[in-house]
């Protein structure tokens, strides 16, 4: 087990250099200077775009600034926000809990609502209720997050008035965040009606965020429960005299779980992209917005920091998958 | 009160042609401490009748029958949960395809402890000397070894010792084997053979024998019923049959086993087992026979037991046609 996980530690790294590739070269690709765009409205002489060029190291050749750039990246320096000239790293994680945050929440929907809705549409396969399921895992999974996000704000914060528009918590509450977690830090601050507060705040963009990996997780479960309920062994479990319970729960669900988990690994790439989204629909101050923040900022480092760092987390996740699906099929861990 | 008695038992699957009889009134009764063999080509109905017995067929299933009493119990009266303290216990069933038949997700010690859990209420400690037990009556080395092993590491001799083990955990009064030894290799099919029928002696139990293999009938089989189409068409004592087989489906198998061939050419049955849409009128096999006349054609029927029941209009007696010339004089008196 610990040599399959080492190989596939391994494999992570010529991923990370073409990731860093990929995240140095695109923001070099986009058109705009980020030393005139610094100095705003008041210009300034060529002398002092060339000192600040310099100053930022951007005078030099492309493969050197790339050395200069994974160079501190392997020692953790991911660079300073040419704007706010704070370490990216430290912008990033002050971010990142919202984020996170966001995702598990969004994350725990998809897979507590989709696992048992595919399940239950393979168990009643060929009737209303799995064409019901089916067809609204359809309509959710076509459904892009620009639209749907405004749409539950028209529903449920517009007419009902049930949910706030946006933000993480109420202004009417201010306490210390120690964890980054507004659910658990407004718990811990045991001010009156702060966890309500907070989850009103997150219900939507964790639905929002929620709707295609849950539409996906799903149809996955839904194919392989329906793949591995005719399989010999499933007749074994019934022939043997255990209750449906059992045969569907632990005999087949053991084993329609091994391709799911591959895709709810997946599911976390397409919840980082859709954080990007559903954060600026709800001015959600996580990595999402600080992202497309700095990309209109032409905020270089942070974007290639970001970038680099959010695919980090995405490798890291994917490994996570890959120990994890060792577990579930032992025919993986002993080969 | 024989153990088993099945009377006009017929299963028909809805498919998207309309319905379609996969066995057609089969009866047949099994007494405790008898092997039973049930022999016919693929298609002959064999599996889906001990499928249609254990309750393990697919909701696409419709399931007929007079009578199907185990131990004097009708089976069809008990509702699904009295009828699981049946099943696994009281009558277990092996399969074909023993290596696809073992959970690829659990250990054999799992899959074996889940018997005797559910059916004789073990603890944790006496499920596993159990376990260890039954795998040493199956011939199964290092037994201890084993118990924490998964199915992808065992050969497929191995897992059918499994998978018997798994249907002897609680001492069942019946057991189907279901072609037990197809999928595997002649040198094992053997050694498979004799652990049942060894085993068969040991515990006294009843055992149903399926089969294409006329050879395995042979050594093994009491009793013999073979089907065709669905339909049973002859059973006789397994000597008798061997000796002198009524029905030309019959004698046609016997003909065709290599052992008994004297022609340099394989004798064999042209044609192919009737299916939904080209089922003859008539007798089912009298495509195929090559006594068949017009009568045959048109009707069969079903001779009494000095002729085995065969279902043929002209029963063979020492491999010659009987009641043949009086139809025919029949027919010229009436022409």
């Amino acid at each position: 087990m610990l040599q399959f996980i080492l190989r596939r530690i391994a494999v992570l790294v010529p991923t990370f250099i073409g990731v860093s590739l990929i995240a140095f070269s695109f923001i070099r690709l986009l058109p705009g200077d980020p030393v005139i765009l610094m100095a705003g409205e008041h210009g300034m002489t060529p002398a002092q775009h060339a000192a600040a060029m310099h100053a930022l190291g951007l005078d030099k050749s492309l493969p050197l600034q790339y050395l200069d750039y994974l160079g501190g990246v392997l020692t953790g320096d991911f660079g300073s926000s040419v704007v706010t000239k704070r370490p990216v790293i430290d912008e990033f994680f002050s971010r990142f809990p919202a984020t996170l945050e966001l995702s598990i929440c969004a994350m725990i929907l998809a897979v507590g609502i989709g696992i048992p809705a595919g399940m239950l549409a393979a168990i009643k396969r060929g009737s209303v209720l799995e064409q019901g399921i089916m067809g609204t895992a359809l309509i959710g999974y076509s459904m892009p997050i620009f639209w749907w996000g405004p749409l539950l704000i028209i529903l449920f914060s517009g007419i009902l008035g049930w949910t706030p528009v946006s933000g993480r918590i109420s202004l009417m509450y201010y306490f210390p965040t120690p964890t980054g977690f507004m659910l658990i830090d407004s718990l811990l601050s045991g001010q009156e009606g702060a966890f309500t507060s907070a989850l009103s705040h997150l219900v939507l963009p964790a639905i929002v965020l929620a709707t295609i990996p849950l539409a996906v997780i799903a149809r996955q479960t839904r194919s392989a429960m329906l793949e591995v309920l005719g399989e010999d062994y499933v007749r074994t479990a019934r022939a043997k005299g255990m209750p449906p319970r059992r045969v569907v729960g632990i005999h087949a669900l053991r084993n329609a779980m091994i391709p799911v988990v591959t895709t709810i690994g997946l599911q976390v790439g397409v919840l980082m992209a859709g954080a990007i989204l559903t954060e600026t629909i709800f001015s959600w101050p996580g990595i999402g917005k600080w992202m497309v923040d700095s990309v209109f900022r032409r905020d270089y480092p942070v974007i290639q920091g970001g970038l680099l760092i959010i695919a980090i987390i995405i490798m890291l996740v994917n490994l996570a998958v890959d120990v994890l699906y060792g577990f579930i099929n032992p025919r993986i861990r002993h080969t | 009160m024989a153990l088993l008695e099945i009377e006009n038992l017929s299963v028909s699957f809805q498919t998207s042609g309309g319905m379609f009889r996969a066995v057609h009134d089969i009866s047949l009764t099994c007494d405790q401490g008898e092997i039973l063999s049930i022999v016919g080509e693929s298609g002959s109905g064999k599996s889906v009748a001990m499928l249609a017995l254990m309750g393990l067929l697919p909701w696409t299933a419709s399931v007929e029958a007079k009578r199907l009493a185990f131990q004097g119990n009708d089976l069809r009266a008990m509702g699904p949960r009295a009828r699981r303290k049946v099943i696994g216990r009281e009558m277990a069933m092996i399969f074909q395809e023993p290596m696809s038949s073992l959970n690829p997700c659990f250990t054999v010690g799992f899959q074996l402890g889940e018997s005797l859990r559910k059916h004789l209420g073990l603890g944790r400690k006496e499920r596993r000397e159990k376990a260890i037990e039954l795998l040493k009556q199956v011939g199964i080395p290092a037994p201890e070894k084993r118990l924490n092993v998964f199915p992808h590491q065992l050969s497929g001799g191995m897992s059918q010792r499994v998978m018997i083990a798994m249907a002897l955990a609680c001492d069942p009064k019946l057991l189907i084997a279901d072609e037990p030894t197809t999928a595997l290799d002649v040198t094992i099919q053997a050694q498979i053979l004799e652990l049942l029928v060894d085993l068969q002696k040991k515990k006294d139990m009843a055992l149903i024998l399926i089969t294409h293999d006329m050879g395995v009938v042979a050594e093994t089989a009491e009793r013999v019923q073979v089907q065709y189409a669905g339909e049973k068409v002859e059973e006789q004592h397994v000597k008798d049959l061997f000796a002198d087989p009524h029905h030309p489906y019959t004698a046609a198998l016997l003909a065709a086993l290599p052992e008994r061939a004297t022609d340099k050419r394989l004798p064999a049955i042209p044609g192919v087992v009737p299916g939904q849409y080209d089922r003859p009128e008539g007798c089912l096999f009298s495509p195929r026979c090559r006594y068949a006349d017009d009568l045959c054609r048109r009707s069969v029927k079903r001779q009494g037991p000095e002729f085995g029941g065969a279902l043929c209009n002209y029963p063979l007696v020492n491999g010659r046609p009987t009641g043949k010339e009086e139809a025919n004089a029949m027919d010229d008196v009436t022409s």
